[in-house]
């Protein structure tokens, strides 16, 4: 590993997001239309303070996941990942330029998306607001690690895009918003328990409605996932191809 | 092993998608040379380079690069290599591409040499344009200047010269010629015959076998052709293989 050669390659990454203004305007124009959406429906039921925070978090998720995992996966199709893995260019440099630019991306989307919730859109937040910027950017960077860590395994864009709701979807349907954990089956409250989308939804729960909320544990877990995924996405480079 | 062998293949056996595309390759390039890996696509020129590269999964056999077994670490930046479609960035301009692929190698004084290599491929005029808005040509020029930039001592580059114009071409082999008298040994592989005069040795690859290894006056010799094309069939009608 080499800082030179990981921060070139994160600014190459962002000199390249830099020149598609529309996947930009996409990256921080949807959640911010979204959420502007989520409270509008919740208008008149006082439950966009309920649900609010919990949903910020998941669609920065979605997002960086696919801009992520697509961005990747074409470093793999068009040739260039093969030359870089002939340079002195490590595996780690590669991945963690990759963090490193879309981890700027998503504090940015992060900031901009409750900023928007917060003071547009007049979510209620018991706790401190930047604790909830926090587990927003945190989100961000979950679906940045899982979607560097899914492209691995995709052949196609189409493979690339579709991994998406598969490793987002049952996390969603998992995480304790439609149904608290607790009081889901036990198989499934089991799995929800090791699933990283559960715990950056509980942190924002937690902040939502505790002045002073316990959420260093959620931030431990979600981390680890992270860095875990992060670990792997390294482990499927091979400088040797078949 | 000769002492001023750079490249050395023995007895390599490559298969790719379950079907052997090299059987039993061996050869040798020495310091300072240009030498073609020449024949139809499909022969295994591809292949060949990307084990010497030290990017192919191989079966069997042994493949040496400055006496070092291929994809060595210390080799990462002492060979530069192009694939066969460009293989740089389609969002980026020629310079961003070329300073990156620097910054990747450790050049010293990135910025400067980026631009050096950009004139050596003649892109100057086109070095703040994005890759994507370049014809086939300028895109495996840029390429090329990718792996120029790093001043390597072996560059192994596949078709660099598919679609150039012919000025250009003429060009590019002068400028490979002038980088193999200052030493550097260049293979580099091409399906167009007429390329064969511009190099020190040619190698004919055909379904994975080398048919002939040798000068191309020493081939014509031997075969009794006129030029490289017509030894390549005067030895696949013999049945050498």
């Amino acid at each position: 590993m080499n800082p030179g050669r990981t921060l070139s390659t994160a600014a190459r990454v962002l000199r390249q997001i830099r020149s598609d203004k529309r996947t930009i305007a996409l990256m921080f124009g949807l959640p911010i239309v979204l959420i502007g959406l989520l409270a509008w429906v919740y208008a008149d039921t006082g439950l966009f303070d309920q649900f609010g925070a919990a949903l910020l978090g998941t669609f920065p998720l979605v997002v960086m996941f696919v801009v992520t995992s697509v961005a990747a996966l074409r470093e793999r199709t068009s040739g260039t990942l093969e030359r870089l893995l002939s340079t002195p260019l490590g595996k780690a440099d590669f991945i963690l330029g990759y963090a490193v630019a879309f981890s700027l991306m998503a504090i940015v989307q992060g900031a901009l998306v409750s900023w928007f919730a917060i003071v547009v859109c007049g979510l209620d937040v018991a706790g401190p607001t930047w604790l909830l910027v926090v587990v927003v950017m945190l989100s961000g960077l979950l679906g940045m690690a899982l979607g560097l860590f899914a492209s691995g395994f995709a052949q196609t864009e189409f493979q690339a895009v579709q991994f998406m709701p598969a490793t987002v979807l049952p996390q969603f349907l998992l995480c304790g918003l439609l149904v608290p954990r607790d009081r889901m089956p036990a198989v499934l409250e089991a799995i929800s328990n090791v699933l990283p989308l559960s715990y950056s939804v509980d942190a924002a729960k937690e902040v939502s409605v505790s002045a002073d909320p316990a959420v260093a544990s959620d931030f431990l877990i979600v981390g680890a996932w992270i860095i875990g995924a992060l670990v792997l996405g390294s482990l499927t480079l091979r400088r040797r191809t078949p | 092993m000769t002492v001023d062998a750079v490249i050395e293949v023995e007895h390599l056996s490559v298969k790719r998608g379950g079907h052997v595309v090299l059987p039993d390759l061996s050869l040798t390039i020495e310091r300072g040379s240009v030498v073609g890996l020449l024949g139809p696509s499909g022969g295994g020129k591809s292949t060949a380079i990307r084990s010497i590269v030290g990017v192919q999964r191989i079966e069997s056999g042994t493949v040496t690069v400055l006496g070092l077994p291929a994809g060595h670490p210390e080799l990462r930046h002492r060979v530069g290599y192009t694939t066969q479609s460009p293989s740089i960035y389609a969002d980026l301009s020629v310079r961003d591409n070329v300073r990156y692929f620097a910054r990747i190698l450790g050049v010293a004084n990135h910025r400067e040499a980026a631009d050096r290599a950009i004139e050596t491929v003649d892109l100057t005029d086109h070095a703040n344009r994005h890759a994507r808005e370049l014809s086939g040509g300028q895109l495996s020029r840029a390429s090329l200047a990718a792996a120029l930039v790093g001043d390597p001592e072996v560059l192994v580059l596949d078709e660099p010269t598919v679609g150039l114009d012919p000025v250009l071409r003429r060009d590019l082999w002068d400028m490979f010629r002038a980088l193999a008298d200052a030493g550097r040994t260049l293979l580099v592989s091409s399906h167009v015959m007429d390329e064969a005069v511009r190099c020190d040795r040619l190698l004919l690859l055909r379904s994975g076998r080398l048919i002939a290894d040798d000068t191309l006056p020493d081939l014509l010799a031997r075969t009794g052709a006129a030029d490289a094309e017509g030894a390549f069939l005067a030895l696949v009608e013999a049945g050498v293989s």
